[in-house]
Formats: structure tokens, C-alpha cells, sequence
């Protein structure tokens, strides 16, 4: 870098009357020309014209001010622009840093290390607003579509053992009625003492089937008058068998709930059938009617609500680190391997332990690295807009909003108030303003 | 200077130490098996993280493949209990849908068009703030890099009224002039520190056989330049292909497939078919170029990290 200063350029240029200042004026002005003229016109002028327009009104007719600037503090969805970018960069830069670090060290001596840092990596190449798509599905709250949600539930179910949940079960004849939801009813109505009830099921992946399961008892016998009794079962037999009857390896669904139901709709009874499916009720009154009931067939666990507004800042910014983990863990990595070796094995022959090696010799070493990461970090965290725009929906996008959405959202998502608009635009501009300081003091250094 | 002798992601770090491996053989297999333990969970670890950053997007492309009444009640793992259910007419949709292939159309002219503009000015004015002298050419260069910090958000409501008072408001031209500039205190400053770097002799050997500067620059410097060129043009054209925000504000019609997916989001839950092989449709470039050039990436990286 320091080569600047001796250019070739300079020796010859200080002579007074050369013939070919004016040629060589005109060479830089075509040089430089085009890219003075872009920045000027798309940079510097709107900078300038943004700063003047955030002290006029909407309509840019009456002066105001400060105003516009005071309306940022006190606006509602304006500050909770302010709170969530706040706590954007309270902790994304930092975790994104910290996460770097630790895969950086991590991998450096692992085989398989360049297919691992492509991994990480490769959400870089994704937009960010791709990456908000992506993440929108993984976090459905739905446990039966959402990723997330759905490894929650699996990890629940594996921890608690609750069993399957016959989350899409069907009526095996249409002598029962009913939907997931309400319950199946059987059409017919059962007095005490006569024949066993039988509620037969489908659409029951092995998977969903209680663990205790035995098979059905196709002679179910109930203790002679006074009381109703049946089976709940799996009414699935490969290779066909007769529907609506339990027959020899169709496999009782035990836990389910039934209900004894008078002619009004109204429960009287309940029980819980047996690992054969089996259920009995003492009843003696007049004719009734059994059903499974709904709760057989709800979710035990109904997922984490990740878009919905208490969680949407944590599920914005676990896709954010997604995406710049690889960014960090590869300008570290970098800096990891510049550290000289021999350094790091005079330590360890001094008789420092790794950790020992790590915090008091690597460490201090990668300062100027990691202090690179969680600056840059700092200033795309300070902007983020399209991630926060993709991956929440509609209803959380107050919740979620930040200060770059914010500035976007009053000067073209319908409320158009260019004036307001403007002072977020300048308050953005003065919040990386001490980045322009550092750039300019590292460009000087350099010098 | 950083972009040319910077490690890349896949580059391994000479942690291996060849001399070490013929005294491995000679291990017991007890050791073997003691060492082997002792890493695996590191390794374990290591793979659960590497899946844990790989699900999501082959979520996405399972979500794509899957027929639209299955996937608004299912996961896309479901693919796996039964992969006869994939089809490729959520693709055929999204190709015979006009809105979305004149979308892909235009993101392909913006990002091609505005990186050959924003390679050729960048290397333009970063060759003469490396190797032709003007007065306050030091300062001029620290404005740039000052510029380099600059939100988009800043230009937006001048430029707005700008694009509209004038004709180029919901044009191609105009989004590809308004990522230009912004690209250019990134691709000056990457362009000159490269610049900077080449040994001055061979310069001024080229100025002293009387060729123009001109000449120079296109014959001599443009070639020398491409390592820095590439990683300036991966950049500059994933970070418009991927751009959302600058497409949103200067048009409307003029759609790139970032904005296209936007209009369809609001209906995330009934139009998930659509945009789940939009944006996987979208990905396929930017993966392609990172994984056909992704040394330059990570230099361009290197050298600029501080945007």
C-alpha cells in the first residue's frame, strides 16, 4: 500500500511549463471522470438533499425544524424500530463473531474442513430475502410443516414417549361419523348388555400407533348386562381383511378416549381403552351413543408460534447469523492461519495447555481480525432490511420492524412522508458515521 | 495487500505436517482407537452444525418438488417417506408463469449490465488514483473512501424524485445507474489497492516506449488486474442479483425475481408452490457462482471487509 507515494507520476510532474499538463489533465479527467460524476450525482448530491428535506414536512412546503427527528422518538412504531435495531446490535454481531471464532478454530484441524467451510459459507451467496423465504418455512408453527417445529416435537415425543398422535385417522366403515376434530359418532345407537361396539380406525401410519399396542381381541366379551363395551382399533390389515370387524393382527389403539354420549349430544361417560383397545362403561339408562372423542386426535405439542409477534426479532436474526456465521468464520479462519506456527509451538513447549495457548497467545493475536468481523457486523446489522421484510409476515412486521424497514416503510409503503423518511435516512447515516472516521483513520495509517 | 495472498475458504491451512504422517503408521491400534475417540465428538459436533446450516435450503428444494395440496399440510420430509409424490410442474409453472420469467430476464440485465459498467469505472479511476497524478488526489481518494459507508437508504427519496422528473423511474437503465454508484467506492477502492501493488517498473518501462495511458491501462493493467477483477464482479453481481430494496423503490413493472417473489409473498401460505421454485430458481445463479469462483469471493471478502 505504501507504493502510493512513489508512483511514477509524481517525479516529473513538479517541472512548471510542461507541454503535456494539459494532455495529461485531459488523461485523468477520463480516467476519473465517469466515476466522479456517478458519485456526485448518486451520492453525494441526494446525501446533501436527504439532509435538507429531513427539516421540511410531508408536503416539503413548511419548515420544521426538528421535528421530523423528535417524531423518531416518540412515533410508536418508530421506536420499536429503535428497540429492535438496538437489540440487533446488542447481540448479532457479537454471536456472529463468537460463532466465527469458535467454527474457525474448530475446523482447523479437521480432514473435511473445505466441504464443512463451504457449508457454512454458502448462505452468503443466497439473498438475504431467499434466506427470509427459506426460514419463513422452516419456522411454521405448524409441528406437521415447520422444520423447527417439527424436530421440537420429535425430540419431545422421543423425551416423553407419549407415543404417536393419530393426527390424520379416518373411519374405517361409514358406520361411524365425525371428523378429526368433532370426533367420530357411531351412526347407530347401543343399549347396555348387547353386542360389543366396534370403532374401527385408518389412516394410522405405524409410526402414530401407541407403543403398547397389542392386537385387537376379536372376541371381546363385556360382563354380561349393565354395561356397553367395544374396541377401539386399527382397523388395517396388509393384504385386506374385513373392514369394520377386528380380526387377528389388527393392532388396538390404547389411550384413546370414549365417550358415552346421550341422545341429546351430551357426555355422560368417559374412559380410556386398554392396550387391546378395549373399553367398557357401566351404564343401565336408555339408548346412547359412543364416540371416540377429539381429544384422542389432538397434537400434544402445537408448535412454537416463531413468526407470530413475541418470538419474530429472535427468528429474524437466528436466519441472519444463518446467513453471516461463513463470513466470519472464513476472514477468522484467515487470520488464524497467519499466525505463525512457531510461535504457537514454542508455547506449547513452554508447556502451556491448549486453552492456556488459545486465550493468552491466539487470542490477542486475532484481535485485529475479530474487531474487522464485529465492525462490519455492526454496520450490516445497523442496515438490515430485506431478511427482517421476508421472513416476517405481515401481522408481525410492526413487531419486527428496524430501523432501515422503518425509513423505507414512511417514505413508500403508503404513508409517503418524505420529510420524516429523510431524518431516518440521516439518523441511519449518523449512526455508521464512526466507521467512516475508522476507514479514513486505517486509510491514513496505511499511508 | 490482502487480495492476492489471502487463504481461501477451501484452501486448507497447512496444519498437516507431511513429515508427521509415516510415524502415524506405525501407531497400535490402541492409539488409533484412543485418538479416534478423543475427536469424535468434535466430529460428531462438527456434522451436526454442518447439517444444521445445510437443512434449510435443501428444505427449500424438497418444499419445491413437493405438489401443492401436499405441502400446504406437510414438511418437506415427507419427500423421503414417499419420493414418488415429487414433481417438477411447481417448475413448469414457474417458467410458463410470465411474470416471473420476464422477472428472471431483467435480473439477468441488471446484474450483468451494471458489473461490466461498475468493473470497467472502478479500474478507470482506481488505476489513476494508483498511477496518474493530479493535485488533491489523496483527499479526493479519502472522500471515496468516506462514501463508503453511505446507507442506500440515504439516496433513496432524491433519487425517487430524480428517476421521476426524468424518464429513467421504473427503467432498467436506471437501476443498473443507481447500483453503479453504489458499487463504486467498494470497486475504486479494491481496484486501487490492487493497483497500487504492481511493481512500478513495469509501468514505466511501458511510458517510457511512448505508450498512451490509454493504452496502458487496457493492454497492460486490465489483464495483470483480473484476480482483482473477478472478485469485484462476483460481488457486485450477486449483491444486485440478490438485491431487493433498490428494485422495490425505482420500480414497478421493471420487476427483477427478488421483487416478483415480494408481490407473491403476501399470500405465503397458498401461493408456497410458486414461491418455493421462485426462489429456488433465484439461488441456482448465485450457488453457481459461488461454487465456480468461490476463491475470488473470499479474496473480495478479504480485502474489503470493512463496507
Amino acid at each position: 500500500m505504501s507504493h502510493a507515494s512513489s508512483s511514477p507520476a509524481e517525479g516529473s510532474g513538479a517541472k512548471a511549463p510542461d507541454p503535456q499538463r494539459w494532455g495529461r489533465r485531459l488523461t485523468t479527467a477520463v480516467f476519473l471522470g465517469p466515476a466522479v460524476v456517478m458519485l456526485l450525482v448518486w451520492l453525494v448530491y441526494p446525501t446533501i438533499a436527504t439532509i435538507y428535506r429531513s427539516f421540511f414536512d410531508k408536503t416539503g412546503d413548511d419548515f420544521v425544524w426538528f421535528e421530523n427527528y423528535t417524531a423518531i422518538f416518540s412515533t410508536d412504531n418508530l421506536t420499536t424500530a429503535l428497540q429492535n435495531n438496538a437489540l440487533w446490535v446488542a447481540v448479532v454481531p457479537a454471536l456472529v463473531t463468537a460463532i466465527g471464532l469458535v467454527l474457525a478454530v474448530m475446523t482447523e484441524k479437521i480432514r473435511w474442513q473445505v466441504a464443512f467451510r463451504l457449508a457454512i459459507f454458502m448462505p452468503m451467496a443466497i439473498s438475504l430475502f431467499a434466506a427470509g423465504v427459506i426460514w419463513r418455512i422452516m419456522d411454521d408453527k405448524d409441528p406437521s410443516k415447520g422444520t423447527i417445529n417439527a424436530s421440537i416435537g420429535a425430540v419431545q415425543d422421543a423425551l416423553g414417549g407419549s407415543g404417536g398422535v393419530l393426527t390424520r385417522a379416518k373411519a374405517s366403515t361409514d358406520a361411524l361419523t365425525g371428523d378429526l376434530r368433532t370426533g367420530f359418532v357411531l351412526k347407530a345407537t347401543v343399549q347396555g348388555g348387547a353386542d360389543p361396539v366396534f370403532l374401527g380406525l385408518t389412516g394410522i401410519p405405524p409410526a402414530q400407533v401407541p407403543t403398547d399396542a397389542v392386537d385387537a381381541n376379536p372376541q371381546v366379551e363385556g360382563p354380561s348386562s349393565g354395561a356397553i363395551f367395544g374396541t377401539v382399533w386399527r382397523d388395517f390389515k396388509p393384504g385386506g381383511g374385513e373392514a369394520g370387524v377386528p380380526e387377528a393382527g389388527e393392532l388396538g389403539i390404547p389411550g384413546a378416549t370414549v365417550e358415552l354420549r346421550d341422545s341429546g349430544g351430551k357426555v355422560l361417560q368417559t374412559v380410556e381403552t386398554k392396550p387391546d383397545g378395549s373399553f367398557t362403561f357401566e351404564y343401565n339408562g336408555g339408548p346412547a351413543k359412543v364416540a371416540i372423542a377429539a381429544k384422542t386426535f389432538e397434537e400434544p405439542f402445537s408448535g412454537v408460534s416463531w413468526l407470530g409477534p413475541k418470538l419474530i426479532n429472535p427468528a429474524i436474526m437466528i436466519a441472519y447469523i444463518w446467513v453471516w456465521a461463513g463470513f466470519a468464520m472464513v476472514i477468522i479462519a484467515a487470520g488464524l492461519a497467519a499466525i505463525s506456527r512457531e510461535v504457537l509451538e514454542a508455547a506449547r513447549t513452554d508447556g502451556a495447555t491448549e486453552w492456556q495457548v488459545f486465550r493468552k497467545v491466539t487470542a490477542p493475536m486475532l484481535a485485529p481480525v475479530l474487531s474487522v468481523v464485529f465492525i462490519t457486523m455492526l454496520i450490516n446489522v445497523l442496515k438490515v432490511f430485506d431478511i427482517v421484510l421476508s421472513v416476517a409476515p405481515a401481522s408481525s412486521q410492526d413487531d419486527a420492524n428496524v430501523i432501515a424497514l422503518a425509513m423505507w416503510r414512511t417514505s413508500f409503503g403508503g404513508v409517503n412522508d418524505f420529510g420524516l423518511g429523510s431524518a431516518i435516512a440521516v439518523f441511519l447515516l449518523l449512526l455508521v458515521l464512526p466507521a467512516l472516521a475508522l476507514n479514513i483513520r486505517r486509510f491514513k495509517r496505511e499511508q | 495487500m490482502a487480495a492476492t495472498s489471502a487463504p481461501t475458504p477451501g484452501s486448507p491451512v497447512k496444519a498437516k505436517n507431511p513429515a508427521l504422517a509415516p510415524g502415524r503408521q506405525k501407531d497400535g491400534f490402541a492409539k488409533k482407537i484412543g485418538r479416534w475417540s478423543r475427536r469424535a465428538p468434535l466430529q460428531i459436533f462438527l456434522a451436526l452444525i454442518a447439517l444444521f446450516w445445510l437443512v434449510p435450503t435443501v428444505g427449500l428444494f424438497f418444499t419445491s418438488i413437493m405438489p401443492a395440496d401436499l405441502i400446504s399440510q406437510d414438511g418437506w420430509w415427507k419427500f423421503f417417506s414417499d419420493p414418488s409424490v415429487a414433481t417438477f410442474d411447481n417448475y413448469r409453472a414457474v417458467f410458463n408463469n410470465n411474470d416471473l420469467t420476464s422477472a428472471i430476464w431483467t435480473t439477468v440485465l441488471i446484474s450483468v449490465g451494471n458489473t461490466v459498467l461498475l468493473v470497467l469505472l472502478s479500474a478507470m479511476a482506481g488505476y489513476a488514483f494508483a498511477w496518474l497524478e493530479f493535485p488533491g488526489r489523496d483527499a479526493l481518494f479519502v472522500v471515496v473512501i468516506g462514501l463508503l459507508v453511505v446507507p442506500l437508504q440515504t439516496a433513496l427519496i432524491p433519487i425517487f424524485k430524480l428517476y421521476q422528473s426524468t424518464s429513467l423511474f421504473d427503467t432498467v437503465p436506471g437501476l443498473i445507474l443507481f447500483h453503479v454508484a453504489f458499487g463504486l467506492p467498494f470497486g475504486v477502492f479494491l481496484m486501487r489497492n490492487f493497483f497500487v501493488g504492481i511493481p512500478k517498473d513495469i509501468l514505466e518501462s511501458a511510458r517510457i516506449d511512448g505508450a498512451s495511458e490509454l493504452r496502458i491501462f487496457f493492454k497492460l493493467m486490465l489483464p495483470l488486474a483480473l484476480p482483482a477483477i473477478a472478485s469485484l464482479a462476483i460481488f457486485q453481481f450477486l449483491w444486485t442479483w440478490n438485491d431487493l430494496i433498490v428494485a422495490l423503490t425505482f420500480g414497478n413493472d421493471t420487476q427483477p425475481i427478488t421483487v416478483a417473489i415480494f408481490s407473491q409473498l403476501r399470500q405465503f401460505g397458498s401461493n408456497i408452490e410458486l414461491i418455493a421454485p421462485a426462489s429456488f430458481v433465484s439461488l441456482l445463479i448465485p450457488l453457481a457462482v459461488f461454487f465456480g469462483f468461490q476463491k475470488y469471493f473470499a479474496q473480495g471478502l478479504l480485502a474489503g471487509s470493512v463496507k
